[in-house]
């Protein structure tokens, strides 16, 4: 898709536009044949307005800004789509999927009439992506054409009249939607190799009475443009994955920050292993068992410039510390994470290439080797298997399950709600920094939470009122 | 009293416009994603550039366009350097920074206690005959009467025009704009230009208006005031305009300070805007995010 919009260049083909072969060197040629792109993180100016935003790609923007105009022409395109967008709102207040549309208005006033859109239904709520889908539908009906990248089948047999399946940067197999069956498509994706469903497993609830982690009324002040949390109340018990569902930027990076003690608790209480932690350093958390599997692994616990075993050393340098502090038993190290990168199934080149050469996803499973090696008794994942493979997402999950039959305490942090529902023996939604429903994942049934219930939380921070 | 209010407020405006026409600079520099950390010597090499034509010509609207295009100049070297060879910001800006000291001194070497008669005053008819407020606001320079409209015209640029939205834009986000089709180097070269031509108009104004002779590094930090100016602004031009009076004030205030004979070491006078720029940093500080330009500082590495 990079190489259609100008990003990045083909080394060898050739693209037709109706036929005739086309050169696109940069976004500006790609534009030129009306081409347009949303990026899977969408590539916007969170400062400026929405307005503001789309006039960078109106092909006949005047030297001088006329407000007014550029508000109206988005006001037309926005409601002959039921794309609703405020042109005068700031990008950086809006949910993910108010983002989302707005991409689309962007393109669509931006005179494009091919669109690429890259896994635009993450961060989604259900009945978000069902009008999202919608969307598609009407754009269809008016002659455009679209491309829409995503790694759910059910999305896929939902909406796409043609699928291509991509496998290892080869196309694998195209067909229509008639012969399509998920089945199928599975098949193609893996090569008939691995079946990736999920597995259920049983909770294995012990009978502590401890709960592993509390949190009590717990309150942080939002920072900058983030939320804050207010007064949450949160229990982990042994034994127990614990998911969180919401919309990202509704205070997930927060809760996870104030467990780990990155970010103080302004108010209320913490309690870990039933021993107050609230003014805990990370580092005394970490030293008696809590690990942190973060979203942005380069961003927060690897670094980049240093080899793969460097980093294992320093997720704990206590342990693998020699002669006080003068020594690293780097054959310790060695060994443990060869183990547990077996444990995961994962093989690297070599333990001694820096971390940052490897793909996104290989780092993330070098992390979560690292922590695991650590015989856990707390897990805070935050979006572990975002940017994984399937085959690899499917064993981050298996340990993580393996970590609760050990009896450790799982939060899990996910925006895949088939993940959690899979995953979590209790759900909690997040929206706006508080906690609006928890429950065990079930059919909506007295305590337990369907998924249409959850995503209904994650938008609106209320139920959907049952008839 | 009077006299001294007069000729406070008076000097406040006088000192503060070469601030202005250099937070101005920066400020466009920054909004389109570059630290100029070298403002100080673009400034001098605009000081001495403006000195020099003056001189030679005689005329010091000669000296002054000399001077926007000298400042221009040096400050396209400094977008060659960070924008085409993706040298790093803050050195590189250190770099030219001392490279305009030593140029400029060794160009203005020669015209040391050269005499000139300066930017001519205008006296606003009626205005200027106000008590106090008269002599203080409207007999001065055209440079000082340009420096406010300037600001504005500034402000309306950036907020309200194509170019304006895309400097921004490049300035926040500069894939955004390549996704958009647009060139982030052109947009940089062309926000840096601009910024050197009002850097080197801060200097003329300094060797032409203010001081009227040429000394070796005159700017005497100037151009750093005027960075910790832009935090101040909060990359704001119209906000430029306070921050430049209040700084200009400080500064008149040594000087009145120094001539009335006040009984402070001239050192610790000296200091006196400089502790302000430090006062502001510590105020401001890092307290409101989301206020600088996200992509400051950073350099574009282009796409792979």
């Amino acid at each position: 898709m990079k190489i259609l919009y100008g990003f990045s260049r083909a080394d060898a083909g050739e693209i037709r536009l109706d036929g005739a072969p086309i050169a696109i060197a940069s976004p500006h040629d790609a534009r030129r044949h009306r081409i347009g792109m949303v990026f899977q993180e969408l590539v916007q100016v969170p400062a400026l307005t929405v307005a503001e935003n789309i006039a960078l790609f109106l092909p006949d923007l005047g030297a001088v800004l006329d407000r007014r105009a550029i508000a109206r022409r988005i006001g037309d395109t926005s409601n002959r789509y039921g794309l609703a967008t405020d042109p005068d709102a700031l990008v950086w207040q809006l949910s993910v999927g108010e983002r989302q549309r707005m991409e689309i208005v962007k393109l669509l006033l931006g005179d494009a009439r091919i669109l690429l859109l890259d896994e635009p239904t993450r961060g989604l709520a259900p009945h978000e992506v069902e009008s999202l889908f919608g969307i598609f539908r009407n754009l269809r009906g008016d002659g455009y054409a679209v491309v829409f990248i995503t790694h759910k089948l059910e999305e896929v047999l939902a909406c796409a009249d043609r699928i291509t399946v991509m496998r290892q940067g080869a196309v694998a197999g195209s067909l229509g939607r008639a012969e399509a069956t998920t089945s199928i498509l599975v098949s193609l994706m893996f090569g008939g190799a691995v079946s990736p469903a999920p597995r259920g497993a049983p909770a294995t609830r012990g009978r502590e009475t401890t709960p592993i982690l509390e949190l009590r009324g717990v309150s942080v002040p939002p920072e900058g443009h983030a939320t804050g949390l207010t007064n949450v109340d949160l229990t982990i018990w042994p034994h127990e994955i614990v998911g969180v569902a919401g919309v990202a930027g509704n205070g997930q990076r927060e809760l996870g920050d104030v467990i780990i003690g990155l970010a103080p608790c302004r108010a209320g209480r913490k309690c870990y292993a039933g021993v107050d932690a609230t003014r805990w350093s990370v580092a005394r958390l970490r030293a008696r068992g809590v690990v942190f599997i973060p979203e942005d692994a380069l961003g927060m616990a690897a670094v980049g410039g240093l080899t793969i075993l460097e980093n294992m050393v320093l997720g704990d340098t206590r342990k693998y510390a020699r002669a006080g502090g003068l020594a690293i038993d780097w054959d310790a190290a060695r060994t443990d994470l060869e183990r547990s990168l077996a444990r995961l199934g994962v093989s690297i080149p070599s333990a001694d290439r820096p971390i940052g050469a490897l793909s996104g996803g290989n780092v993330q499973r070098v992390i979560l080797a690292r922590e695991m090696a650590r015989e856990p008794r707390l897990v805070i994942a935050f979006y572990p298997t975002r940017g994984l493979d399937v085959r690899s997402a499917v064993a981050a999950r298996e340990l993580l399950a393996r970590a609760r039959e050990r009896g450790a305490g799982v939060l899990l942090i996910s925006e895949d709600l088939d993940e959690l529902f899979a995953l979590a023996d209790r759900l909690v939604v997040v929206f706006r920094g508080r906690i609006v429903g928890s429950g065990a994942p079930g059919d909506g049934a007295s305590d337990t939470l369907a998924m249409d219930d959850v995503g209904h939380l994650m938008t609106s921070g209320s139920r959907p009122v049952r008839v | 009293m009077s006299a001294l209010v007069r000729s406070l407020l008076a000097g406040s405006i006088l000192s503060g416009t070469p601030l202005l026409y250099a937070t101005l600079a920066e400020l466009v520099g920054e909004r389109a994603g570059v630290v100029n950390l070298g403002l100080e010597g673009v400034m001098l090499i605009g000081a001495v550039t403006g000195f020099i034509a003056t001189v030679h010509t005689g005329s010091a609207m000669a000296g002054v366009i000399a001077a926007a295009l000298a400042g221009a100049v040096f400050n396209l070297v400094f977008a060659f350097l960070v924008v085409t060879r993706r040298a790093n910001q803050l050195a590189t800006g250190l770099a030219l920074m001392f490279a305009g000291v030593g140029l400029s001194a060794l160009l203005g070497a020669r015209y040391i206690g050269s005499r000139i008669s300066g930017l001519p005053e205008f006296r606003v008819p009626v205005l200027a005959d106000v008590p106090i407020i008269g002599p203080a606001f409207f007999v001065h320079d055209g440079l000082v009467y340009a420096a406010a409209p300037l600001a504005v015209l500034l402000w309306w640029i950036l907020f309200s025009t194509r170019w304006g939205l895309e400097v921004r834009v490049v300035g926040e986000n500069p894939v955004a704009a390549f996704a958009a089709g647009k060139n982030p180097y052109a947009l940089q070269y062309q926000a840096l230009c601009l910024a050197g031509m009002l850097g080197g108009l801060a200097g003329a104004h300094l060797s032409l208006g203010v001081a009227r002779t040429w000394a070796e590094w005159m700017t005497a930090g100037r151009g750093f005031i005027a960075v910790a100016l832009v935090i101040f602004a909060k990359w704001h031009p119209l906000r430029a305009m306070a921050g430049a009076l209040l700084f200009g004030g400080a500064i008149s205030l040594e000087i009145q300070m120094q001539a009335r004979g006040v009984k402070v070491s001239p050192f610790i006078l000296d200091m006196l805007p400089y502790v302000l720029s430090l006062a502001v940093l510590a105020i401001w500080g890092g307290a409101r995010r989301h206020t600088a330009p996200a992509s400051l500082g950073r350099v574009f590495q282009g796409m792979p």
